[in-house]
């Protein structure tokens, strides 16, 4: 639905250049949940804006919804944008004009008539829940409550795809979870394609189908949420489980066992020490629901033999579990 | 001096100045209407025409936004720097050019507007440029045109801004128009001078500036109410929701 084809971008700065988007290339699945996280300044809020072109790349292709939006100028290219909605972080909403007019403001733009944008607005006011707030002015509105018309304004020209750009990040957590809420709902009842940027895990953890993450500009890593979460090497693992700093070495092997679902009754550990003869003790635990789903994390210090330690890995393995060894003994 | 115990002397005065209150209603409403139209065109084109603004390049032409910034600015500086009573002289030329004579209450109006359009010009640029570029940015993500973004978000969203910038230069123009008055342009700074300096009349004086200053007071009162209409909403129906405890949490 969204692809982008080895993206830059550089800015210049006073203090020479800054790439801010260097050679990136990502792909979103139609009605997918797409996330992109990554520390300010490591050039998301760039990348989604080349997603509608409020910030052209230098190189590289964008196309969304089968058009090549790098190749559109003019006319095209606002009729290509009033097909992707976009949601910000301060809401954007005009102070000047009630709820029901922050909407129809989406629908004038595109040449609805007065009637049809009185119908589309009340109905996509009532879809994000504010269907009696149509007439209030924006500053009446609670945060939470503004990024819901934000959302209704985005979406009322009926888009295909929905760009949020850090939009619960000026929002309390419990606002926080009602948004992604939202936006969970909308993408499963309306079969929308989300965008998001965001510099929280906890929003890609609770949204998220597919992940990237971003540094300096870069693509480090990204895939199915799914598939990362078992990922030996993930450089996502220490915010998606936060399990805190390795001890010190102290001639141990230090292995980390991922448990999606939590399906396991099977009590892993003990029969591990039971079977291996391991001594073996716990350094940290998490669980996340992360996709929907419990997953957990558990830290294991073990003391043994090279051999005793490599039979209790494969064995765990072999149960079908995701087994990181995090450290070797030495 | 005129003695003001002759009988005709109250109705002659009230006569008078009530001739010259409508002439200088008159220049000053004119003045104002075109003061409006240019000048917040000349705001708009100055912030948009900046570096970074949506019309940097008209026709694709960065030079050509840049020269309409640069001369523009030059312009209202011009405008703004030169004292009233030496570009109403100076000007003398120019509205006989325009409109055949350079006195009288309607040529007045030539150097009104001259002196004034500057003056409001700075004050829409400046108004403009607090709209919050994610506003616009709001905008072109739902497919705006320029004219869309000028239209439907710049100028409602500075509005109550731009109505207290023009409430300040209504009040600059009442000021301008009473010095007119002394070089032929009629109204009340005409009586002022006839009556008040060369036969000198406290009461023609008192009574002039008790106009104008109810004239001043009308148009801030005016200007503050609308302003704050604008901030707090404007229909009655939003006003009355404002009354209801705003904003229960998600």
């Amino acid at each position: 639905m969204i692809t982008l084809e080895q993206v830059s971008k550089t800015f210049a700065a006073r203090s020479g250049s800054v790439r801010a988007l260097d050679d990136v290339s990502l792909h979103v699945e139609q009605g997918e949940i797409y996330g992109v996280i990554g520390r300010s300044g490591a050039g998301k809020s760039t990348l989604i804006r080349t997603v509608n072109m409020l910030e052209r790349p230098d190189s590289g292709t964008v196309t969304v919804d089968g058009l090549e939006l790098t190749g559109l100028e003019g006319a095209e290219l606002r009729r290509a944008r009033q097909r992707i909605g976009m949601i910000f972080q301060q809401f954007n909403l005009l102070a000047s004009r009630t709820v029901r007019g922050n909407v129809e403001l989406a629908l004038e733009i595109a040449g609805v008539d007065r009637a049809a944008r009185r119908a589309r607005s009340s109905e996509i006011l009532e879809l994000v829940g504010l269907g009696d707030r149509a007439g209030a002015r924006v500053f009446e509105l609670s945060g939470g409550q503004k990024q819901r018309v934000g959302i209704a304004r985005a979406l009322a020209g009926n888009p295909s795809v929905l760009l949020s750009d850090e939009a619960t990040s000026a929002l309390d957590p419990e606002t926080t979870a009602s948004i992604l809420g939202l936006l969970r709902e909308l993408n499963k009842e309306l079969g929308l394609t989300i965008l998001l940027i965001t510099h929280e895990m906890d929003v890609v953890k609770t949204l998220c189908d597919s992940a990237a993450l971003m540094r300096d500009g870069r693509i480090v890593e990204q895939g199915r949420l799914d598939d990362i979460v078992v990922r030996e090497d993930s450089l996502m693992s220490p915010d998606l489980f936060p399990l805190g700093e390795l001890p010190e070495p102290r001639g141990t092997t230090i292995i980390e066992i991922t448990f999606v679902g939590l399906a396991s009754e099977e009590p892993v550990i003990s029969r591990l020490a039971r079977t291996h003869e391991l001594d073996v003790s716990l350094l940290g635990a998490a669980i996340e629901t992360i996709h929907g789903r419990q997953t957990g994390r558990t830290r294991l210090e073990i003391s043994g033999s090279a051999s005793q330690v490599d039979a209790a890995v494969a064995d765990l393995q072999g149960q079908g579990l995701a087994v990181n060894r995090v450290r070797e003994a030495r | 001096m005129i003695d003001s115990s002759d009988p005709d002397f109250w109705p002659d005065l009230f006569a008078t100045v009530w001739q010259a209150t409508g002439e200088t209603l008159y220049q000053v409403g004119v003045t104002l209407l075109l003061t409006a139209i240019l000048g917040t065109i000349i705001g708009v084109l100055l912030v948009v025409t900046d570096k970074g603004g949506m019309l940097e390049a008209p026709f694709g032409s960065r030079a050509f936004g840049r020269t309409v910034n640069v001369v523009l600015q030059l312009v209202v500086n011009l405008g703004r720097s030169i004292p009233f009573l030496i570009l109403m002289i100076a000007l003398i030329p120019f509205t006989r050019l325009v409109l055949g004579t350079a006195f009288g209450v309607t040529a007045a109006i030539v150097p009104l507007t001259v002196a004034a359009v500057p003056f409001f010009a700075r004050i829409v640029e400046m108004s403009l440029r607090e709209v919050s570029d994610g506003l616009l940015e709001a905008g072109m993500s739902l497919g705006a045109t320029r004219w869309h973004l000028v239209a439907k978000v710049l100028l409602p969203e500075a509005l109550p801004g731009l109505i207290l910038g023009f409430t300040t230069t209504a009040v600059s123009v009442v000021n301008y128009s009473a010095i007119v008055g002394t070089i032929g342009g009629g109204g009340l700074g005409d009586v002022a001078v006839r009556y008040g300096y060369q036969r000198y009349s406290t009461e023609y004086i008192v009574v002039v500036i008790v106009v104008l200053v109810a004239i001043v007071a009308c148009l801030q009162g005016l200007g503050g109410w609308m302003s704050m209409r604008m901030r707090r909403g404007g229909t009655p129906s939003a006003r009355s929701a404002a009354a209801v405890p705003p904003a229960q949490a998600d």
